[in-house]
C-alpha cells in the first residue's frame, strides 16, 4: 500500500476545495500518512468473497404522497446568507475572464 | 452537598424525580428550570459545557408546562425537566454551530424532528452544550470554542464528541442531555463522566435537522444520569419520522418498561475476547472484570465469544466515516448559508469557498475531508472504501454470530479513563483509539449503552460498561442496564457521581 505525498495532499487540498497553508501542507501530509498506514489494513480483506455494506439497514426509496405542504418561506431561506439581493442569494461570479 | 442557589437540591434530583414532583406540585417547571439556570451561571465558567445558554426561551417553555398544569392538562412523563441540547440538532432561532466556525452565528430557520418532540413533550431546552467540530472527535478538543473539562478532573477531557452533553449531566447543570453517536460520541463521554449514555438501533431516532456528518452510521440518543432517565428519553424521542427516509418505521422498543423491571436472570450475556487485552488500562480491564462477575452472581451465564473481524473495525470506519462526510460537508460552499470569506468582488465562487473552507473548518474536518476524498478517488477506491464496505460486512456477521449464541454483549466502553486535555490533540492515531469498542456498534447499525461500573483505582476517575444488543432489541440495554445500576449501587451505597468533587 502506498504511502501519501506532500504533492498528493496538495491535490486533495484542491479537490476538496480548501485553500490550505504551507504549514499546514506540511503537517497535514505526516498525518494523514500515519493514518493511512493504519487504516490499510483494511485492504487486507479486498480477496474476501463477501459482498460490500453500504448501509446498516436494507434502503429502499421512501416516496410520499405528491401533495403540496408548508416549506419554509423565501424570508426564512434567507435568513441565514451571506448575502442577498431581491429575494435571492447573492454568490460571486461563478464564471471566469477566460 | 447543599447549594447556596439551589436550596431543595433541585438539581441533584433525578429527571424521573423531577417531574413526577413538578406534576404533583411539590415544585413548579419554572422553579426547577431557575435552579439549573444558576447551576449553570455558577459552574459553566469552569465546566465550559454549554455554547450557548436560552436563559429566555428555557423559562418560557418551564411557564408553559406550569400553566398547562394549572389549566388540569395532562403533562408528558418528562413535562418540565430540564435538558441539555447537542449543538448539532437545529433549534428554530437558538443558535445552531456544530461546533464549527463555519455556522458560527446561525439561526435554523426549523427545528430538527428530535427539537421538536422535545419541545411538544413539554421538556426545558437550557441551551446548546460543546462538541467537537461536526461531531468528529473523542475529547472535544475539536471544537473551535474551546475545550470542555471533566467535571470529575477539570484538566481532563470528558470525551466526545459529546463532551458538553455528558460534563453538563455530571456537574448537574442539566437532569438530561441529548447527545449523536457516529462511533461512540454517546457512549464514550458517558463512561469518561460517569453517566449513562445509549446509541439506539440506527433509524430509531429521526436524523432530520441533525447535522449530517457520516449518514450511515449518525444517530442521536438519550444521556442522563440513570437508566431509567436515559429510558423515558429515548421514549419522547425516538420513533418513525416520515421526513427522515432511513427511520425506522417500526414500534420503538419498550424501554421504559425494561428500566423499570431490570434483571439479567437466565441471561446469556457474551465477552468478546477481541475487546480487551493491549492498550486497554489496567484499571478498566479490573472494573470490566468485576462488572461480568456481577452479571454472573445476579444469574446471567456468561459466554466467552470471539469476533475476529472486530479488529479491521477501527480501520474500516477510518474509511467510511471519513468519506461520507467529505461528501456531506460538501453543502458548507459559503453560498447559501454560514461564513463566507473573501468575497471582495474580483474572486470567483470557487475560490470563495476554498477560502471559506480553509478560514471555517478545524484541523481534524480538514483532515477527514482530505482522506475521504482520496479514499473515493478512482485507484484507491477499491483498495480502501470498497474493502472497508467489505469489513463492515464482515463486523456485522460476527455480531449476528455472537447475536445466535448471546442475547447481548458485554465490554468496556473505552480503553482507557479521561486522558489530559491536550494530550492526543495533535496525534490522531492515539485519539482514533478511545473508540475501539464502540465502533463495531455503529458499523452493523446495533443498539448499545454505557453505564458507570465503578472508578478505575490508578487514578479514581469513572469506567464504562458497554451493553450491546441487536438491532431493534434496544430493550435488552435498559433490562440489563437496570440491573447492573441498582446492583452497583446497593455495592457503592450511592450513585458513583455522588463520588465527583464538589465545583
Amino acid at each position: 500500500m502506498p504511502g501519501i505525498t506532500r504533492e498528493e495532499v496538495a491535490h486533495l487540498a484542491r479537490l476538496a476545495r480548501l485553500e490550505l497553508t504551507d504549514e499546514e501542507l506540511d503537517h497535514f501530509a505526516g498525518q494523514l500518512d500515519d493514518i493511512i498506514g493504519a487504516v490499510a489494513r483494511v485492504s487486507e480483506v479486498a480477496a474476501e468473497d463477501v459482498p460490500p455494506t453500504s448501509h446498516p439497514l436494507p434502503l429502499t426509496n421512501v416516496m410520499r404522497a405528491d401533495e403540496v405542504r408548508p416549506g419554509l418561506t423565501a424570508q426564512q431561506a434567507l435568513s441565514g446568507a451571506p448575502a442577498q439581493e431581491q429575494q435571492r442569494f447573492k454568490v460571486p461570479q461563478i464564471l471566469g475572464e477566460e | 452537598m447543599a447549594d447556596v442557589k439551589d436550596p431543595a437540591g433541585l438539581t441533584r434530583l433525578t429527571a424521573a424525580e423531577l417531574a413526577a414532583r413538578i406534576a404533583d406540585g411539590t415544585t413548579s417547571a419554572v422553579e426547577v428550570t431557575e435552579a439549573h439556570l444558576a447551576r449553570i451561571e455558577a459552574v459553566d465558567e469552569k465546566v465550559h459545557a454549554f455554547l450557548h445558554v436560552d436563559r429566555e426561551g428555557a423559562l418560557a417553555q418551564a411557564r408553559a408546562v406550569d400553566a398547562k398544569r394549572a389549566a388540569g392538562e395532562r403533562l408528558g412523563p418528562l413535562a418540565g425537566v430540564p435538558l441539555a441540547m447537542k449543538d448539532i440538532f437545529a433549534t428554530e432561532g437558538v443558535p445552531t454551530t456544530v461546533g464549527s466556525k463555519i455556522l458560527d452565528g446561525w439561526l435554523p430557520p426549523y427545528d430538527a424532528t428530535v427539537t421538536r418532540r422535545l419541545k411538544e413533550a413539554g421538556l426545558v431546552l437550557l441551551g446548546k452544550t460543546n462538541m467537537d467540530e461536526f461531531a468528529m472527535g473523542s475529547s472535544t478538543e475539536n471544537s473551535a470554542f474551546g475545550p470542555t473539562g471533566n467535571p470529575w478532573d477539570l484538566t481532563r477531557v470528558p470525551g466526545g464528541s459529546g463532551g458538553g452533553s455528558a460534563a453538563s449531566l455530571a456537574s448537574f447543570q442539566a437532569a438530561l442531555a441529548i447527545g449523536t453517536d457516529t462511533g461512540g460520541s454517546i457512549r464514550q463521554p458517558a463512561a469518561l463522566t460517569g453517566t449513562v449514555g445509549v446509541k439506539p438501533t440506527y433509524g430509531g431516532v429521526s436524523r432530520y435537522g441533525m447535522v449530517a456528518f457520516s449518514s450511515s452510521l449518525d444517530q442521536g440518543g438519550p444521556c442522563a444520569r440513570t437508566v431509567l432517565d436515559a429510558a423515558l428519553l429515548h421514549e419522547v424521542m425516538a420513533g418513525h419520522d416520515p421526513l427522515d427516509s432511513t427511520s425506522v418505521d417500526a414500534p420503538v422498543p419498550p424501554v421504559v418498561e425494561a428500566a423499570r423491571n431490570g434483571s439479567v436472570a437466565g441471561l446469556r450475556v457474551g465477552v468478546v475476547r477481541e475487546f480487551g487485552g493491549e492498550g486497554f488500562q489496567a484499571g478498566v480491564t479490573q472494573r470490566f472484570a468485576e462488572a461480568v462477575e456481577l452479571l454472573r452472581e445476579l444469574g446471567a451465564e456468561i459466554v466467552e465469544l470471539s469476533c475476529p473481524s472486530f479488529d479491521k473495525a477501527l480501520a474500516a470506519y477510518y474509511l467510511i466515516a471519513p468519506s461520507e462526510c467529505s461528501s456531506n460537508l460538501a453543502r458548507f460552499d459559503a453560498m447559501r448559508y454560514g461564513l463566507r470569506v473573501g468575497d471582495d468582488g474580483t474572486r470567483s465562487a470557487e475560490e470563495v469557498t476554498s477560502l471559506t473552507r480553509e478560514a471555517g473548518f478545524g484541523p481534524e474536518v480538514k483532515r477527514r475531508i482530505m482522506l475521504g476524498t482520496y479514499a473515493l478517488s478512482s485507484g484507491y477506491y477499491d483498495a480502501y472504501y470498497g474493502s472497508a464496505q467489505k469489513a463492515r460486512t464482515m463486523v456485522a456477521r460476527d455480531f449476528a454470530a455472537a447475536f445466535g449464541q448471546v442475547d447481548v454483549v458485554v465490554s468496556p466502553t473505552t480503553p482507557t479513563t479521561a486522558f489530559a486535555i491536550g494530550e492526543r490533540v495533535d496525534d490522531p492515531m492515539a485519539m482514533y483509539l478511545a473508540d475501539l469498542c464502540t465502533i463495531p456498534v455503529n458499523l452493523a447499525g446495533n443498539a448499545a449503552l454505557s453505564l458507570p461500573c465503578g472508578l478505575a483505582p490508578e487514578d479514581g476517575l469513572p469506567v464504562g460498561l458497554q451493553v450491546i444488543a441487536p438491532a431493534m432489541a434496544d430493550d435488552r440495554l435498559y433490562r440489563v442496564g437496570a440491573a447492573v445500576e441498582a446492583a452497583f449501587q446497593a455495592r457503592w451505597g450511592h450513585p458513583i457521581l455522588e463520588e465527583a468533587p464538589v465545583l
